[in-house]
């Protein structure tokens, strides 16, 4: 069976006054339907590998890839015009805040209603019901009253699962989540996941989970990738996730401060060099 | 060779060794973005020759610009000694061009210190304090801008009679508004920035925090506005020498010397089309240094 | 006598129908030397504490004292104050002036509270901080987050106050980072006798920082715990609980 996605030696280069600066260097991983998590620090080039999939990386930054799959269709040969169909239709992305995604001067039920149908035909009337199922798949309880409301109206929560249900309109294969719940509260965050955990399962999406939460990554997805300067140091089962091998990984995991173990002083990373020299690890 | 990479590594070093190194090294990367814009480079270029010749006019001007030849009246272009021809009393108008622009130079200069200046006190105070103070001020400057601008400036030249200084405090007095507006706006998102915040926890008072912490961060969006107008105070005051209101005869100010070509224009175009070309040329290129700086030193560009 | 003291604090925003209770009576103390946690989340009120004691949220009523000297209304301290109660901000990026260098931060600082030798004490407050000569004259731009938070905790210790506010100064940095951070500020306060009061939306950072913990919850504080009931998981409170068990990771429901 083909793979839902399968990305070859992923390279995302910027150039620099002192030259090239590569941001991902020659990641490969596949993915099947389940949950891919992508941990690593800020500058790993976790968002990047995201969004170059979509190939959302604008100029002077350059991708390349041997190949990046979707259903054995490989997005690198695609023209721009044929990458439009793709975005949104097949492959969905969530960002970190809602607030920048939502368009401030519609109303969440035309935004909802026109996404379905620059997607979709079919009549508004249609169009209406499927935003307020889509509501509802998202665990709001007055789908009517949000249809109405403008994106200020609505708290961080609210906004982000509107997001959700979205970017789930159209179906996709995959959904590429970026920090989808790093600016909501703990409380909230848990439901948020929940909704996608049950999207996923019941709708056999594929999930580009990306986040620097390593914990929430262990709970939440099956496999993970632990980049770190723009290369995969590490890869493994999520739930193995806290015995990992990998100086890195393990150096992470330490720095967290823990609510059942109290420490004097916390664990500081001591970078290696030879980190960001060894080349990607390739997920088995 | 070796020098200049060494003066070029020692300017673009991230670990500045002293406060001045660390200054001129902030210049020298905004140079090198600046020059990345030709358009921009090109305006600078042209804006320096400006300077040049305004401050070489004896030395290249071939003619006196007030030496009148009766005899050799509106000859055309390209006439021996007269490359840009002659206007109705026969003075040369290169001549005058190059003298003239020492006159629009002036009157930029001026109305460049006097009206951004007026605007951020005003903007500034009026944002950080706001309250009545706002209120006062804000109204003030409503008024200001209510009024079509030539229409105010030729009530203030009217009021104060013709000239040159006059056209320029006119010009300054009706272009301030603006201004006044961007640096309040830019004042009431900086307000409660965190850093302002942490500034009023170590005991710092109003004017200094106007002053030191929220000026230079207004100061580069209103030297971009203020190139960007510098067009249209040069047309301004072209407009009043053209009415007759700025420099008056036979002083070589661009404005007065359409205004004076204008009768001649069917059969002599050239007395009022050069310069025409001149104020043309010397406001594109104020308009594309504004774009390239706006590139450079507008912050909301920066990461 | 305490160094913090807060007595039926409450803090609002606008008047009238736009009027929203941010902070509502909240009441403790925070001893000397001692660190003391706010947590909750976002809108419960518990950065806003900080800001009315700070004179940066000017309406309140109630009393409030920073080591037994009453706290004024309105905006302004006196210089008392600002030399005894220092913040470091949430958000490193936007604490700094984006057009000032490290040493014209704190040189500035330092002239505000009147120093004379404001050179050796520049040196002095990098080198407290880790951080070396070489980051005095850049600008921000050319700092990484970890490195601007600690040029603003310098910019808060160059007063040499007694009493510093800590509002989430980690939340906006990378995990290995905020573990240097929060070390640097366990050394600050052993090395200065500080006394710490620390808001934060992260409970084991706040464990790992705080003696005792006050919980907020849409404006009131709804119990105040030590740290050890904290850890064995044994708050009196439902929404305590609640919060905690959030905080212990995702469970597929």
């Amino acid at each position: 069976m083909t793979p839902l996605l399968e990305v070859e030696d992923l390279w995302v280069r910027f150039p620099t006054r002192t030259g090239l600066f590569d941001a991902v260097r020659g990641v490969s991983f596949k993915l099947g339907r389940e949950r891919l998590g992508i941990v690593g620090e800020s500058g790993s080039g976790k968002s990047m590998t995201g969004r170059s999939i979509l190939r959302l990386i604008r100029p002077p930054g350059q991708v390349t890839a041997a190949h990046i799959r979707l259903d054995g269709e490989d997005l690198m040969q695609h023209s721009e015009a044929q990458m439009r169909k793709v975005r949104g239709q097949r492959i969905s992305m969530v960002m970190q805040d809602p607030k920048f995604s939502l368009n401030p001067v519609m109303s969440v039920g035309e935004q909802l209603i026109e996404a379905w149908r620059v997607h979709k035909k079919g009549s508004r009337a249609e169009a209406r019901r499927r935003a307020l199922d889509m509501l509802e798949a998202v665990s709001i309880r007055d789908p009517e009253r949000v249809m109405r409301a403008h994106p200020h109206e609505l708290s961080g929560g609210m906004g982000q699962r509107i997001m959700i249900a979205m970017m789930l309109i159209p179906d996709p294969e995959l959904l590429i989540a970026d920090e989808p719940t790093s600016a909501l509260d703990v409380s909230v965050q848990a439901q948020v996941l929940q909704i996608m955990d049950r999207l996923v399962q019941d709708r056999g999406m594929g999930l580009i989970f990306i986040s620097h939460d390593l914990n929430l990554v262990a709970d939440f997805c099956d496999r993970v990738l632990i980049m770190y300067a723009g290369r995969v140091v590490e890869t493994c089962a999520a739930d193995k996730l806290h015995e990992a091998k990998h100086p890195y990984t393990r150096g992470l995991l330490n720095s967290l401060p823990r609510l059942d173990a109290p420490q004097k002083r916390l664990e500081v990373l001591r970078r290696d060099p030879a980190w960001a020299q060894a080349p990607s690890v390739r997920p088995s | 060779m070796t020098e200049m990479t060494g003066l070029r590594a020692w300017l673009l070093t991230d670990t500045p060794q002293s406060r001045g190194q660390a200054r001129l090294a902030s210049l020298y990367q905004g140079w090198l973005a600046f020059r990345r814009n030709p358009m921009a480079m090109f305006g600078l270029a042209i804006l320096i020759a400006l300077l040049a010749i305004g401050a070489l006019a004896p030395w290249i001007a071939p003619h006196d610009p007030f030496y009148q030849d009766l005899t050799a009246r509106l000859q055309p272009l390209g006439t021996p000694g007269h490359p840009l021809g002659t206007d109705s009393l026969g003075r040369d108008i290169l001549s005058r061009l190059i003298y003239g622009s020492r006159i629009t130079l002036y009157i930029v200069t001026l109305v460049a210190l006097i009206a951004p200046l007026a605007g951020l006190i005003v903007g500034t105070v009026s944002g950080y304090l706001g309250g009545w103070v706002d209120m006062v001020l804000m109204r003030i400057t409503d008024i200001f801008l209510a009024f079509p601008r030539l229409v105010l400036a030729l009530a203030f030249v009217a009021a104060l009679g013709a000239g040159i200084e006059n056209a320029v405090l006119a010009i300054a007095l009706t272009a301030w508004p603006p201004y006044a507006r961007i640096a309040r706006a830019e004042t009431l998102t900086l307000r409660n920035a965190d850093f302002i915040s942490a500034v009023r926890l170590h005991g710092a008072g109003p004017i200094r925090i106007i002053t030191r912490h929220i000026w230079p961060l207004c100061i580069s969006s209103l030297i971009v506005r203020v190139t960007l107008d510098m067009a249209g105070i040069i047309l301004a005051a072209a407009g009043l020498g053209f009415l007759g209101l700025g420099a008056q005869p036979p002083s070589p100010e661009w404005g007065a010397m359409i205004s004076e070509g204008r009768r001649f224009i069917l059969d002599h175009w050239w007395v009022a089309t050069m310069p025409g070309l001149a104020i043309f040329t010397v406001s594109l290129a104020f308009n594309l240094l504004g774009d390239g700086l706006r590139d450079v030193l507008d912050p909301k560009g920066e990461k | 006598m305490s160094a913090l003291f807060f007595d039926d604090v409450s803090v609002w925003f606008g008047e009238g129908r736009d009027r929203v209770d941010a902070v509502r009576h909240a009441s403790f103390r925070v001893g000397h030397g001692e660190s003391f946690g706010l947590v909750g989340e976002s809108g419960s009120g518990k950065s806003t504490i900080m800001r009315a004691l700070t004179g940066l949220a000017p309406d309140w009523s109630g009393r409030m004292a920073v080591n037994g000297n009453p706290v004024p209304r309105g905006r302004h301290r006196n210089r008392l104050f600002y030399k005894s109660v220092q913040m470091v901000f949430q958000d490193p990026y936007a604490s700094l002036h984006p057009r000032q260098s490290v040493d014209q931060v704190l040189s500035e600082t330092l002239h505000l509270h009147g120093f004379r030798d404001i050179e050796p004490r520049i040196v002095r407050l990098l080198d407290d901080v880790g951080l070396g000569p070489a980051f005095r004259f850049r600008y921000p731009h050319q700092l990484s987050g970890g490195q601007r938070q600690r040029v603003a905790i310098a910019r808060a210790l160059a007063p040499e106050p007694s009493i510093l506010l800590l509002d989430e100064p980690t939340s906006a940095l990378d995990v290995s980072v905020q573990a240097e951070i929060l070390n640097l500020l366990t050394d600050l306060r052993a090395e200065h006798k500080l006394t710490f009061l620390m808001v934060s939306h992260d409970l084991a950072v706040v464990a790992h920082m705080c003696e005792r913990i006050a919980v907020m919850q849409a404006g009131e504080i709804v119990e105040v715990m030590g740290v050890d009931e904290m850890r064995a998981l044994t708050p009196a409170h439902s929404y305590t609980r609640k919060l905690l068990q959030a905080s212990l990771g995702y469970t597929r429901g």
